[in-house]
């Protein structure tokens, strides 16, 4: 067998080929489909009208998931989530997730266990290549896209070339995986991996956990990536024992395996870093940005709201109080996270802290509700992309970071060290 | 939907990264079924680029810098320039979301990082599709895009990918009426 890396791998028995190369373009089979209340108005629309398909090719694997605009923020998305309903109740779509059953669309996929290592995931939804991180090959399409998906099950693919990422040693203290991929997108650019696959390896990965993970395969969009995807581990093993819909195979990448290029990245040297405004690669380590004063800090969506961020977050808070003047927004970013959440009192902790706590949805992050930024607002948020107008007006100014440095942030009024945070004795 | 092989129209000039949100901010992404809507707010999440939309004439011309398009999926953001009346985007290179939109829509763009460099806002371009070169008759310079793979040559040709998908279909079905 010719040497491949894991991407070419799924990418080659998807396409039922021996071998793929990086420039290829393959018609391949798809293991699992996503739209959400955005994409799947128009998909359906694409599918049924202009493709003239009436079913669905596999109800069984595909997910429909309310969440960008849900529950609805206005009567025009109120209709966006109607017709998202009647498509998926149509075509039969076994993995529907309504308002209050599900949340956000990539920290439900994974923790349904319906992203499963070895397999070909598509989301019409950019933040898609979330679930490489166990170990398939994932990515974001268009609406057209996933109409051709919908109706045929398959879709062609340009095999992409792959940048190899090394991350050695371990995370120092208060650094984070969000840290860590913040700081690659900086060094590479937002355009550093332009349609590449980039696969994370390496010892300080061992100590990440699949939450960490997840968060850094959800940004491989931030660098203009077509996939982020790890390799299957004890770790990936763990989380998906007793969540794994189907019957899965894990891939590895050949030794030999061809990359483009490969990155060595010592993990303990890296800082906590933070994206400035008003765009992901314009980081730079804590210090360069403390004391910047904050209007709002918003600790939500697919890349830093899942419970382990929660309860790190909680941490912080926990006894503490909102700065005057700065309003901490907590968005859990699935209802499985915010039943967590609730079971271990870390919303008492929340809404004592007079932080609000919102139903999970994309909401803030993409300027959509509760929490959308006025012209010359400054934020602090854990999401993932902070080009102009992301959040709201295109004078908004918005800074990304872990949760960590947020909830220490909305203490304080201003971009600070968690340590700053925590070394002040919690007022009896 | 096919596309006259010529194009002609006054060029837009924009800078380097300009992200899906700029193109159509998400809060229009409601008008995702309305084309002429989605158009009439198009590229007005540029910096001080409100209005944007209403000073285009038919069938002008953008020209972006490099990784045009990154940032989310929404397939809007070409349907937004579209519907904005602009004939064909050119950019020095694309985000790859993009640039699969674009293609699967039929919707004609050019990648050549020369004639992103060299065009100037509200130059006159004469785009042959057919034979990939930008003509900047404002400046008589004559530029060459870079191919793209036949197959995606073919589907932007052919009007995207939903005739290909109906073609597909077809023979699915004939094969199972065949076999049946």
């Amino acid at each position: 067998m010719p040497a491949m890396t894991m991407t070419e791998k799924i990418l080659a028995r998807a396409s039922g080929r021996e071998q793929v190369r990086p420039g290829d373009l393959v018609l391949a089979k798809i293991d699992f489909a996503m739209g959400h209340d955005l994409t799947i108005p128009p998909s359906g629309k694409i599918m049924r009208e202009q493709m003239g398909a009436e079913k669905v090719w596999d109800p069984k694997r595909v997910a429909v998931v309310q969440d960008h605009f849900q529950p609805a923020k206005d009567a025009a998305s109120a209709t966006l989530g109607r017709l998202t309903r009647e498509f998926a109740r149509d075509m039969g779509i076994k993995w529907y997730f309504e308002v209050g059953q599900g949340g956000i669309c990539h920290t439900v996929l994974p923790e349904k266990g319906l992203v499963l290592p070895g397999e070909l995931v598509v989301g019409a939804d950019s933040h898609s290549c979330t679930y490489g991180a166990l170990n398939n090959f994932a990515t974001g399409i268009g609406s057209t896209d996933l109409a051709c998906v919908l109706a045929l099950g398959e879709l062609w693919f340009r095999v992409p070339e792959t940048l190899k990422f090394v991350y050695h040693n371990r995370l120092s203290e208060w650094v984070e995986s969000k840290d860590l991929i913040l700081h690659v997108i900086g060094r590479i650019g937002v355009d550093g991996a332009r349609s590449k696959a980039m696969e994370h390896t390496g010892e300080a990965l061992t100590h990440i956990d699949m939450e960490g993970r997840l968060t850094m395969t959800n940004m491989a969009i931030e660098a203009g990536a077509k996939n982020g995807i790890m390799g299957y581990d004890e770790v990936t093993a763990e989380y998906l024992q007793g969540r794994a819909q189907r019957p899965y195979e894990p891939v590895a990448s050949d030794p030999d395996a061809g990359y483009e290029k490969v990155f060595e990245i010592d993990a303990e040297q890296v800082p906590i870093t933070l994206a400035r405004p008003m765009s992901p690669d314009n980081t730079a380590p804590l210090e360069e940005v403390a004391g910047t004063r904050l209007d709002q800090v918003f600790i939500g969506s697919c890349t830093n709201s899942r419970i382990t961020d929660l309860r790190r977050a909680a941490t912080v808070l926990e006894g503490r109080h909102v700065a005057p003047w700065v309003r901490l927004i907590i968005t859990p970013s699935s209802h499985e996270v915010a039943t967590m959440a609730e079971r271990e009192g870390l919303i008492g902790t929340f809404l004592r802290a007079g932080a609000a706590w919102t139903t999970e949805t994309c909401g803030a992050c993409l300027g959509g509700h509760q929490g959308v930024l006025g012209e010359g607002e400054v934020c602090l948020s854990t999401t993932n992309r902070n080009f102009p107008g992301r959040m709201g007006d295109p004078k908004a100014l918005v800074y990304l970071s872990n949760p960590v440095v947020a909830a220490a942030s909305a203490v304080a009024g201003e971009i600070v060290h968690p340590k700053e945070v925590l070394k002040e004795r919690v007022p009896a | 939907m096919t596309v006259a092989s010529v194009l002609r129209g006054r060029a837009w000039k924009f800078g380097d990264n300009v992200d899906t949100d700029q193109i159509i901010p998400a809060k229009y992404a409601i008008y995702s079924l309305d084309e002429k809507k989605l158009g009439e707010h198009a590229l007005e999440g540029v910096p001080d680029n409100q209005g944007w939309a209403q000073r285009v004439s038919q069938g002008d011309i953008v020209v972006g810098g490099s990784n045009f398009g990154c940032g989310s999926s929404r397939e809007i953001a070409p349907i937004a320039i579209r519907g904005a009346g602009i004939s064909c985007v050119i950019a020095g290179s694309y985000a790859r979301i993009f640039f699969r939109n674009a293609i699967n829509l039929g919707y004609p763009i050019l990648q050549s990082p020369q004639a992103s460099e060299a065009i100037e806002q509200g130059d006159e371009l004469e785009v042959d599709l057919e034979e990939g070169v930008v003509r900047n008759l404002t400046r008589g310079d004559e530029y060459q895009a870079e191919p793209f793979p036949q197959f995606m040559a073919d589907l932007m040709k052919t009007g995207g990918l939903v005739p290909w998908v109906r073609k597909r279909l077809a023979e699915r079905a004939a094969t199972a009426g065949g076999h049946g």
